[in-house]
This record gives structure tokens, sequence and C-alpha cells, in this order.
């Protein structure tokens, strides 16, 4: 294990070269929009990769409430960090690409106001860890996880009738995309995949590390307060 | 007494009369909301059209923030005297226990609605162009989805360290889109110019998917460990 993660991580740092390659250089520029397009490379990968780590979170979760295993936890943990990074990559990107390209920053769209929530919520997930006693600290989570998961579908709803009701910029939906263009998206969203496990994967182990130096800890102050009496 | 809806029905009873006696927390509810208003009332100066339009909003952020105040003494009373564990050593069932929190929860803030809407109708000369007896649905439902989440997360929140600030920073982000439906739905009654009907069916929808969540989880965060 401990020498696959060096491998991996000289593959990842490859894949990612090569698609800041295709997207800056490979894909061509597109018609309307320019360059300022090519942060799309960036944008929609980023935000396939923080669902797929959110997604990871709600599995992970679920499967502590029902086994409560402490490396479960620790993967839930470092899935959920590691995709509200990426998600405020999309949050941050969306404007910057948004601003030239529809004249706003931003809007309540459908796609916009769901990530946002998403991200709150993930947000006070974080929040939650960082502040409750240690020993409850999983359970907690992992519920607000589940409970989290469930709002998803009716933000969704909302959001998408209160779209409707209300008019909005159009946005540039349907249409074909150039398969270069889709082949470097592809090859980003891998490099992006690989990259989000690489850093889960370190942020995994040192969750579990200081955990057990924690329990070490707890244990030598035991130790040495038994001997003192 | 010591079936399931006996042990809800004690509960409710001591929370009622705790309160009957004290009311600290509907005071306090009661104060909070009217500031809002008026702070409200200061920061915009809208005409009767315009105020039609965003009293929806401030109504509900109003009632949102005073029941905050309310449902962060829920169980802070209860840690006092070491309740809370012991009714985790008691057989009794813990969703008792919840039903009978958010029931409590419910009666204060149905009260702090029922005092605070005339305020509002008063300052900001509401009158409902749509159909008014939907506000009763959106009340109702609202209600419930703001205070069955609340007690919920305030049994959360109890176990955390800063304890009074974390309840709305996990109770807000999860109740958006019920906040949303009872936003939309009041303004869309009160201008007559949509129908409030999708944004009662998601407020029941919500209402019950949230209700079975947190009796369905309740017991885990009770117990905790």
């Amino acid at each position: 294990m401990k020498r696959a993660f060096p491998i991996f991580a000289i593959l990842t740092a490859g894949l990612l070269s090569y698609g800041l390659y295709g997207a800056l250089i490979q894909a061509p520029t597109e018609q309307t929009m320019g360059d300022v397009q090519r942060i799309f490379y960036y944008h929609v990968p980023s935000a396939w990769t923080a669902f797929c780590l959110f997604f990871v979170n709600l599995v992970a979760s679920i499967v502590y409430l029902v086994r409560r295993s402490p490396k479960v936890d620790a993967l839930a943990l470092a899935s959920a960090e590691v995709g509200v990074v990426f998600c405020t990559v999309v949050l941050v990107t969306g404007p910057i690409w948004a601003r030239p390209v529809w004249g706003i920053w931003w809007t309540w769209d459908l796609r916009l106001t769901l990530t946002l929530v998403l991200w709150l919520i993930y947000v006070s997930y974080l929040m939650l860890r960082r502040f409750s006693s240690s020993g409850q600290t999983p359970v907690m989570a992992a519920v607000l996880a589940a409970l989290g998961a469930l709002d998803v579908p009716l933000v969704y709803f909302s959001i998408w009738f209160f779209r409707t009701q209300h008019p909005q910029p159009v946005i540039g939906g349907g249409g074909s995309i150039d398969p270069r263009m889709l082949h470097v998206l592809l090859m980003n969203w891998l490099a992006f995949m690989c990259f989000a496990a690489l850093v889960c994967w370190s942020r995994y182990r040192l969750e579990i590390l200081r955990r057990q130096v924690e329990e070490t800890q707890a244990l030598e102050s035991l130790l040495a307060g038994g001997s003192s009496r | 007494m010591n079936s399931p809806p006996g042990v809800t029905r004690a509960t409710l009873v001591k929370d009622l009369r705790l309160e009957w006696r004290s009311k600290d927390a509907i005071n306090s509810m009661l104060f909070f909301a009217l500031l809002v208003v008026v702070i409200f009332s200061f920061s915009f100066d809208p005409t009767a059209e315009e105020s039609r339009r965003i009293a929806g909003g401030l109504v509900w952020v109003a009632f949102l923030f005073a029941a905050v105040v309310a449902l962060n003494q829920t169980w802070a009373r209860e840690l006092r005297n070491q309740v809370l564990d012991a009714y985790r050593v008691s057989p009794a069932r813990a969703n008792s226990l919840f039903l009978a929190k958010v029931t409590g929860n419910f009666i204060f803030v149905s009260v702090l609605e029922a005092l605070m809407t005339p305020l509002f109708v008063v300052f900001y000369n509401l009158r409902a162009i749509g159909p008014a007896y939907q506000l009763l649905f959106v009340a109702v439902l609202g209600t419930w989805a703001l205070v069955v989440n609340g007690t919920f997360f305030a049994a959360m929140s109890i176990r955390t360290r800063s304890r009074e600030i974390m309840l709305p920073l996990l109770l807000f982000p999860i109740t958006i889109p019920a906040l949303l439906a009872m936003v939309e739905a009041t303004s869309s009654i009160l201008t007559g110019e949509f129908s409030a009907r999708f944004w009662i069916v998601l407020l029941a929808v919500y209402d019950v998917v949230f209700t079975t969540g947190c009796l369905l989880f309740f017991e885990i965060v009770l117990h905790g460990e």
C-alpha cells in the first residue's frame, strides 16, 4: 500500500498535466464564447468530482450508522472535506465564466442553486464535526449526512418550480459538443477523480494516524496517572 | 403512564406547565420577533403593493429567527438536573420524548405567530388578494417543518461545544426548501398572482419526509455514543 501511493501520485500528476495541455491547447476554441469557455474543462469535472465525493460520503455515513466502524467514518470525513473543496472550485469558477458570457455573476438557476445548497449543507456538516465533542462526532455527522441527502430532491423540486415560475436568462442548453472537447472534458474528469482519490487517501491516512496518536496519548496519560498514585 | 402516548403527554404537560410558570421561551421569542419586525420596518419603507411582495419573506424570516430562540431552550432545560441522562436509562421510547418536545415547540411557535401576525398586518398594511384561508395551511405546515427539524437539530447541537450558535448553522441549510416554500406560498397568496398549491404540497411532502427521518434517527441522536 505504501508503495502504491507515490506511484498513484505520479500517475495523477501526469494526468493533470495532460488535462491542462488538453484544456489550453488541444481543445478547439469555442466559436461564440472564445477562450473563456476553456474554464469549462475545470468547472464541469470539479462539479462531477464533488458530487461523486458527496455520494461517497453519503454511502460511508449510512454504512457507519449500520456497522459503526471508525474507518468508514474516517472515509466519510475525508470525502466530505475534499468534496467541499471541489464544490468551492465549482462555485468560484462558475461566476468567472458567467460574467463575460451571461453578463452576470450569478443567477438563481436550478443547477447553481442546488450546488450552492449542497455546499451549504456540507459546510454545516464539517462545522458539526469540528464542534461536537469527540465521542459523538461520527454518529451526529452520519445522521446529518443522511438528512442532507433527504433534502436534495426537495431542494431540486422547489428550485425547479421556483424557476419555472420566474423568467431567467436563457442558458445554451441542448446542442452538441465537439468530440475533441468531450475528450478533453472526460480526460480532465479522470484526472480530477484521481486527484480527489489521492487527496482523500492521504487525508484518510492522516485521520487514522491522528486517532491512533490520540488513543496512545490517552492511554499514556491513564498509565501515568496510575503509576503516580 | 408508561405507554408511549402516556410518556408524550406527561412530558408535554410538564413542558407546558414549566413554560406557563416561567414564560421564558415565549417572552424572549415575542420580544425578539417584535424587534425584528421593527428593524425590518426601518430598513424597508415599502408602499402597500411592494410590501405585499416582500412580506412573505419578512414574516417567515422573523418567525424563523424567533423560533431558534425557543428551540435552543428546548433541551438546555433538560440538561440541568441530568433529566436527559435519566431519560436515556429509562425504558421509555426516545420518540415519545421527541414528539412531546416537537408538540410543545409547535404550540409555542404557533402562539408567537398568532400574536405577531396582527402586528405585521398593521405595520405593512397587508391584505391578502389571493385565497386567505390557504395561509392557515401554510402556517401550520410551515411551522411544523421548522419545529420538527429545529427540535431535532437542537438535540444535536446540545452535544456540541458552542451550543447556541450551532443550531442555526445546522437548521438553516436543511430548511432551505421548506423556507422557500413558505415564503413563496405566502407571497403568492398575498399578491394573488400565482397559485400557492404547489408550495403547499411541497411543504406537506417536506413535513412527511423530515418527520419520518427525524423519528428514525432521534434515538441514535439521543443515545449517540
